[in-house]
């Protein structure tokens, strides 16, 4: 099953090759992992995103846990979350129909183009990856130049929170 | 007082009560050493290869408890240190390895003698730094022991760029007496609920077995473990860690479990129906096929690590905890408890692992012309009146002393458990002889596996660290030859060690005594002499029978009733049916 595990290390050098380095070295899934700093200049924020039985994903907190950089961690997919992430989609957008019609679908997606060229746009996109996932689908292969996907972030919904 | 980087080194480690340090100077550590030739409170001795120090200082650690340290140079020191630092690792050992790196200004550019040496040992240390502040110095090292000896113990490395031990930057410095990590808080007391209910289960039990591992030793919960275990009256069988926890000669002990474990503990594992797992981590050598593991068995697990509870095996009653805490108010419970063990069903229980014993299932053959290598651990066992220090390298003479030298007291039996390194166990040995001169210590080791840091011979006669070295050279890397001849037809593809040098005469270039045995008549008269020469290095070469193997052995994928026996103990019984029982 699909987890979502958040993370906050410590800001230091080596932390993240840590943190990674775990991942292959126990031959664990990682399907996104977001890194960025948080209010405390000292610590950063982690967003894993992995899959595996039961057991797997409770061997993987525990030896996240048992790393010495890890000062807090919380399986958001425990309790109630929001989850969402970021992409940046250039598209090949030459000829009015064509270009009207990304338009349109960004529209309907509230995706935003965020620069224009006479043959491309570049457009930003937040969501759930299934979003995400379904507007790539709506554009024909040949017309995507590049993709940047943030990978997932996440958070818990109401009062709970991953603080120290 | 104002002391630079490599006077805060020193000062540090004597401040910590460090009285030894095993290393290998060069270009990165020149500015440590030269503050090391300054004074004479920390103690330091040249290897003659890092992994020799990692090993010597892995050796003083498992024999004293106290942390090794060990100091390399950049590059190929730290390099050459890996394979030490992973064998540390993998058996739970403190240890701290300081490694000089090249100046700040230079990492990243691929300077002479460069590697990221907290990238190359990062999977296998507990945790490593990097200094790159001078004012940071004495605080990382004070985290560094911290880290090193408390929780579940483990080896850290702290890489020191060289410009900060630079001998004309001077700060102030006060020893740290104190230190806290936000982030690492190993617990100490187990959950008394957990505790409640394991002590209800073992009152419970009607076939009960206790598996105590190599966290006992670490734990130093000795005395507790053989409290509860004499309190209870249970069986218990120990791994090949956590041998002299229980004293091996006492009669609750029924050996050790596992691959090579005797024919009762591993049986007593199958039939038992409550297994009280103590300090211990279901490491695959122990367990054989999970699904088939103690099948009829509810189980109690106490370990400091809560990453090592139901890792391979789901446990009924997880206790996360310092085995000693937990064992001593486990104890209590007990003791108060109106309730006692089932004294009927106990009877019957050791009744049948009795009749297991009754097996003999470590006999071998006696007449044979060529010595046994068992015959040798027994010569020694004998010799030494079991009180030695043994280490030994990795291989059938590892399963042999394990099998024949029956330990009584922890942290005399000091091997290479979890990552089976061959090398270890002279410059153990060294190590152990440095924290204790007047004991006796040995290292069983094999032809091939003593070829592999056969250089510290020299070590040995610098520091005068009079180990003995008991060698089963059987002119096969014998373990692989068995496997060879079970598993693969009996095609030796490169077991056999041709063009062996005469160790005799090796010994004696190296300054030491070498005594060559031969006939199964001689060897206990060899053995008194090697360790007649109390000062002496004495390397004991044992020519021993080509054709053993080590028995009983469980093979991959067998439960632990499915173990194949030797042929002796084949002969004097008869094949084994498949419930495990005598047929």
């Amino acid at each position: 099953m699909r987890h979502i595990i958040s993370l906050l290390v410590e800001n230091e050098s080596g932390a993240l090759s840590r943190i990674a380095g775990l991942f292959s070295a126990r031959g664990y899934n990682i399907e996104s992992l977001t890194v960025a700093t948080t209010q405390d200049p000292t610590l950063s924020r982690m967003t894993i995103v992995t899959a595996g039985s039961d057991k797997i994903i409770e061997q993987i907190t525990k030896q996240l846990h048992k790393l010495i950089d890890v000062v807090k961690l919380q399986d958001l997919t425990e309790g109630n979350f929001i989850e969402r992430e970021m992409m940046f989609v250039k598209i090949r957008a030459e000829g009015e129909t064509k270009r009207s019609e990304i338009q349109r679908l960004s529209n309907i997606f509230r995706a935003r183009i965020i620069d224009v060229t006479d043959s491309t746009f570049c457009v930003e996109l937040t969501g759930s990856g299934d979003k995400l996932n379904a507007y790539i689908k709506t554009l024909q292969d040949s017309d995507v130049i590049e993709i940047v996907r943030s990978g997932s972030m996440g958070i818990t919904r109401g009062e709970k929170a991953l603080t120290l | 007082m104002e002391l630079s980087g490599s006077e805060i080194i020193v000062q540090f480690l004597k401040d910590e009560g460090v009285e030894h340090i095993f290393g290998y100077p060069g270009g990165a550590v020149l500015h440590i050493y030269d503050a090391i030739h300054r004074q004479d409170d920390v103690k330091h001795i040249l290897v003659r290869h890092e992994q020799g120090a990692t090993h010597a200082a892995d050796g003083y650690a498992r024999a004293t408890g106290k942390p090794g340290v060990v100091l390399v140079t950049s590059g190929p020191g730290a390099t050459n240190a890996i394979t030490g630092i992973a064998t540390a690792y993998m058996d739970s050992i403190p240890m701290v390895v300081i490694s000089g790196q090249v100046p700040s200004g230079m990492i990243g550019s691929d300077a002479f003698q460069e590697v990221d040496a907290i990238g190359v040992s990062r999977p296998c240390v507990k945790h490593n730094f990097l200094v790159n502040d001078i004012n940071k110095l004495a605080i990382t090292l004070k985290k560094a022991f911290y880290v090193a000896t408390t929780g579940r113990p483990g080896p850290v490395l702290i890489d020191i760029p060289k410009d900060i031990t630079a001998p004309h930057i001077k700060i102030s410095y006060e020893y740290p007496k104190q230190v806290s990590l936000r982030s690492y808080n190993p617990t100490v007391k187990g959950h008394p609920k957990q505790i409640k209910r394991a002590a209800e289960l073992l009152l419970s039990a009607k076939r009960p077995m206790i598996y105590s591992g190599g966290g006992v030793i670490l734990g130093n919960a000795s005395e507790e473990l053989r409290k509860v275990t004499r309190l209870l009256g249970f069986p218990i069988t120990q791994t090949l860690m956590g041998l002299g926890a229980y004293p091996g000669t006492d009669k609750q002990n029924i050996g050790m479990l596992g691959m090579h474990g005797t024919y009762e503990a591993n049986m007593a594992m199958h039939e038992c129906d409550v297994l009280f797992a103590i300090g211990a981590r279901f490491d695959d050598r122990i367990t054989g096929d999970t699904s088939k593991f103690c099948p009829k068995a509810k189980i109690i697990h106490i370990d400091i690590d809560p990453a090592s509870i139901s890792k391979t095996i789901n446990v009924d009653i997880p206790i996360v905890g310092e085995v000693k805490q937990v064992l001593t108010d486990l104890y209590q419970i007990l003791e108060q408890s109106a309730e006692k063990p089932d004294q009927k069903a106990l009877k019957n229980w050791w009744t049948r692992i009795n009749s297991w014993q009754q097996q003999d299932c470590l006999a071998y053959d006696h007449t044979s012309k060529h010595i046994k290598p068992q015959s040798v651990i027994e010569a020694l066992y004998e010799v030494t009146g079991g009180n030695a220090y043994v280490t030994s390298d990795v291989g059938q003479h590892q399963m042999f002393a394990a099998q024949f030298y029956p330990f009584d007291e922890p942290r005399r039996w000091i091997n290479s458990g979890g990552l089976g390194t061959m090398g270890f166990g002279l410059p153990a040995a060294m190590g152990v002889k440095m924290a204790f001169p007047q004991a006796e210590v040995a290292c069983v080791t094999g032809e091939g596996s003593i070829q592999m840091c056969i250089q510290e011979l020299s070590t040995c006669l610098q520091y005068d660290l009079p180990v003995k070295i008991i060698n089963l050279n059987n002119r096969y890397l014998g373990m692989v030859r068995q496997w060879q001849e079970f598993f693969y037809e009996k095609r030796y593809s490169h077991s056999y060690m041709d063009a062996l040098p005469d160790f005799v005469k090796l010994a004696e270039s190296y300054g030491h005594i070498g005594i060559r045995v031969e006939d199964p008549a001689d060897l206990k008269a060899a053995m008194q002499e090697a360790f007649s020469h109390k000062d002496r290095v004495v390397f004991l070469d044992v020519i021993t029978d080509q054709t053993e193997n080590v028995y009983p052995m469980i093979q991959a994928g067998a439960a632990h009733n499915q173990m194949e026996i030797s042929p002796v103990h084949k002969k004097r019984l008869g094949s084994i049916n498949p419930e495990g029982e005598l047929s």
